[in-house]
């Protein structure tokens, strides 16, 4: 991918942008733009979207239209877009805090009605932008400013999330992963209906520092060595074998074609 | 001359849609104003339900009823919350099955519950049968006129049994 | 015809081709009857997963140029503060219906009140400044909620129709004008910036799919609309415009009937409770007796009360403990102010006003 693709979807004159040194968003934001311009989406007729935290910051750094909302509420302004002008084609960017916390109920909405969008999660696992409190993706045992000992909930498990209130194509890949993780978009960005994509994103200030990983690169090699194709997965779980301790499932979860809402009919 | 009429009943007899086919009959065939207001509480079926009509040849300010001087009540316990109080110079109909009391003022005893069933087969048009003697009792507007408004009202397939039941009113009412 | 009813009606008329919303009483009708005809009109009905929902999917849709609405009642307008307070940042026209009941929190559904006034004007954190329209007559339902989109379009604001379940569930008799007024939103010219201004504090207005490429955030933003959070000049020139676009303009768009002007004893009243005033007047046409019926009651008219040169009493019949009262002491200068408030969900009867009256002789 050339730079003036990275010219024609960034705004210059907002840089610069106020991710940290290290942050994994950047990637994710390029692996987006490079699957919108496959597929030669206009840059007029592109809308993102996102509520509130670092990943939703994305939007006010791209070229197109774009709404950056209320915390969680993405969703919902998106519906409102997307159902208002099915012409428009619609992204959405959000965060794990974002989408299944004060956003959760939106989030299964949204993907039960299977509205015709993109929507990129970025998942660091913590609250990022507020310092680095525990979301509820932050792992079992991991530290952050509200699990000063350890968090003690269960994760969500965003892709299957998705997958059970009906998207119609859900993937995860990390940041690690970009020639899939930007496969993943493109799919999801052709797709009729709601496409779920989750990235995991490494978070070295809020939470990689109390974490164990030194630097940010530590997190990405982690993400490498603790992601297991989703085959894989399927398989350790038919035969009855545990998944590795900390390890998570990436690929595609789900790809269907059930009746999608604000597509131009 | 202003005209207070108030229903009262249990809810899923009708006495709101009653009270919205007078408005309707009065404002819109009869040439004159009209203000239909409920109170009603969380049930969908049951309570005691209350709807309240207003008409009067000039435009209505004060929309609720202050003085009632009509009342068509059909069940008892819509009679103890709305009607019991009902001043002397009022008129009231009751529907002589469901109201075991009855009001210090006139009242007149219409059979529409057992009319309904018996005579009609439909226990859901006694409402309708209260209103056809409503109108041939006091003559708040004309036959015509709430003919017109049942027939805007009542869902299609329904008009000729909303009718006779109509009649039916009719011919009690003027009994009386 | 019912008022709820009127609602809608007035909003087709006005051009309303989106609503979002979640049902509650007593406004559930509003939403019914846009689902039935709204699709018909060529126009968009969505039933959110609740009103935090139905106001985003509002504002998601008035950014592409649609005229969108929503309705709901207390529980559900406490809500949607959070979005309304972003509509007012983003300057997002829409128009908000609250078919009021009683409260605080569930309180009584289904019956009467005026509780949520200020929350109208104060709800969203921050300063904000809104437009709310109140009717007290079916026919002023239809005729406000088709005003209340012009004014949502002109000043770019989030604007209420703060009726209530009295008006909201009457019925009576409504003449349907052949043609309501449309006067659409200004759009944004080329060589401006999207929330640079004109003079009347309004910016053009930025419809997405356009290619005006503008970014719309609720953090303090520039002109170009790009966030600039730290710089106390930014935030005081942007919430200052915000707040004076409309504020500077209250006395241009105020609505209002005042009969006998030269009255001693005066009844200010909104929605329902104008009724029973004018009931009052009506049974004791030899007294003058004053009357200030509001049609907009934010941005308050304030110069409306020095219509009433003689006043000696304003008196404040109210469904609530006393809330546009505290307003109209603001504004007054050495009158006496009498608060009637009323709640439990039925209006003051013609009688207790009168009784105000007789003590005041």
């Amino acid at each position: 991918m050339t730079t003036r693709v990275f010219e024609k979807w960034y705004r210059e004159d907002r840089l610069p942008h106020i991710f940290c040194t290290g942050c994994g968003n950047g990637t994710v934001m390029n692996c987006a733009i490079k699957a919108v311009e496959e597929m030669h989406w206009e840059i007029d007729d592109t809308i993102f979207v996102s509520g509130i935290g670092c990943s939703s910051r994305a939007p006010g750094y791209m070229s197109t239209d774009s709404l950056h909302t209320t915390h969680g509420r993405a969703l919902t302004f998106a519906t409102g877009v997307k159902m208002a002008n099915p012409d428009l084609n619609v992204v959405v960017f959000t965060g794990d805090g974002d989408a299944s916390a004060i956003g959760g109920n939106h989030f299964i909405h949204a993907c039960r009605r299977n509205i015709d969008m993109t929507v990129i999660c970025m998942n660091n696992m913590i609250y990022g932008m507020t310092g680095g409190q525990g979301s509820p993706c932050t792992p079992v045992g991991k530290i952050s400013t509200t699990t000063p000992y350890g968090a003690t909930e269960p994760v969500f498990d965003l892709a299957e999330l998705a997958v059970a209130a009906g998207a119609n194509h859900v993937a995860r890949w990390t940041s690690y992963h970009t020639k899939e993780l930007t496969r993943a978009i493109e799919t999801g960005l052709a797709t009729e209906g709601l496409s779920f994509i989750e990235a995991m994103v490494q978070c070295p200030t809020a939470y990689g520092r109390r974490n164990k990983f030194r630097k940010a690169t530590d997190q990405v090699e982690w993400m490498r060595t603790h992601a297991i194709l989703l085959q894989k997965v399927r398989r350790l779980e038919e035969e009855g074998k545990p998944i590795p301790e900390e390890h998570f499932a990436v690929g595609e979860f789900v790809h269907r074609q059930r009746p999608a809402m604000g597509v131009r009919r | 001359m202003r005209h207070e009429v108030i229903f009262s009943g249990f809810g899923g007899q009708g006495v709101i849609l009653s009270a919205v086919i007078l408005g309707r009959a009065a404002a819109l065939y009869g040439n004159k104003y009209a203000v239909q207001t409920q109170v009603y509480g969380p049930e969908a079926r049951g309570g005691a339900s209350m709807s309240a009509v207003v008409i009067d040849d000039e435009p209505i300010l004060y929309p609720k009823v202050a003085s009632p001087d009509i009342y068509v009540i059909m069940s008892q316990q819509g009679f103890e919350k709305y009607g019991a109080a009902a001043p002397k110079d009022a008129l009231m109909l009751v529907d002589s099955e469901l109201v075991h009391s009855r009001p210090q003022c006139a009242c007149t005893e219409i059979p529409a519950t057992t009319e309904a069933k018996e005579t009609l087969g439909r226990v859901i048009v006694a409402n309708i049968i209260m209103l056809g003697a409503l109108v041939t009792a006091t003559g708040l507007v004309s036959e015509d006129a709430i003919k017109r408004a049942v027939l805007d009202s009542v869902p299609k397939g329904t008009e000729d049994l909303n009718l006779k039941a109509l009649h039916l009113g009719f011919e009690l009412g003027r009994n009386t | 015809m019912q008022g709820n009813r009127a609602c809608c009606e007035g909003a087709l008329a006005a051009g309303c081709d989106f609503f979002g919303g979640y049902p509650i009483t007593p406004s559930t009708e509003i939403a019914e009857m846009m689902a039935l005809k709204l699709p018909k009109a060529g126009g968009t009905f969505i039933q959110m997963e609740d009103e935090i929902a139905s106001m985003g999917a509002i504002i998601g849709a008035s950014w592409t140029g649609a005229r969108s609405m929503t309705a709901t009642s207390g529980p559900g307008f406490s809500l949607m503060m959070e979005n309304i307070g972003y509509a007012v940042m983003t300057e997002t026209p829409c128009v908000v219906v609250n078919i009021q009941r009683g409260g605080p929190s569930t309180g009584q559904p289904t019956m009467s009140a005026q509780g949520d006034m200020m929350q109208c004007r104060f709800g969203p954190h921050g300063d904000v400044a809104t437009i709310a329209v109140v009717p007290s007559t079916v026919q002023e339902m239809y005729e406000l909620t088709a005003k209340a989109f012009n004014l949502a379009d002109r000043f770019r604001v989030p604007t209420f129709v703060m009726s209530d379940e009295t008006i909201g569930h009457m019925r009576e008799k409504i003449v349907i004008p052949e043609k309501v007024d449309i006067v659409p939103r200004k759009p944004l010219l080329k060589g401006k910036l999207p929330f640079e201004a004109d003079e009347d504090g309004v910016p053009g207005f930025a419809e997405f799919g356009r290619g005006h490429r503008v970014h719309v955030t609720g953090l303090t933003h520039d002109e170009r609309g790009y966030p600039d959070t730290t710089d106390p000049e930014v935030h005081e020139k942007l919430v200052k415009r915000l707040y004076n676009k409309v504020e500077s303009k209250r006395h241009e768009i105020a609505d209002y009937d005042a009969v006998n002007t030269d009255a001693e004893t005066v009844f200010i009243t909104y929605g329902p409770c104008s009724r029973t005033v004018r009931q009052v007047l009506h049974d004791h046409p030899d007294e003058c007796i004053g009357h200030l019926n509001l049609r907009i009651v934010w941005p308050f008219p304030e110069e409306t009360l020095k219509i009433f040169a003689n006043a000696k009493t304003f008196i404040v019949p109210e469904l609530n403990l006393g809330q546009m009262v505290r307003e109209i002491a603001r504004h007054t200068t050495g009158e006496e102010v009498l608060s009637m408030p009323k709640i439990g969900g039925h209006i003051h009867t013609p009688a207790e006003l009168y009784a105000a009256v007789e003590a005041r002789k």
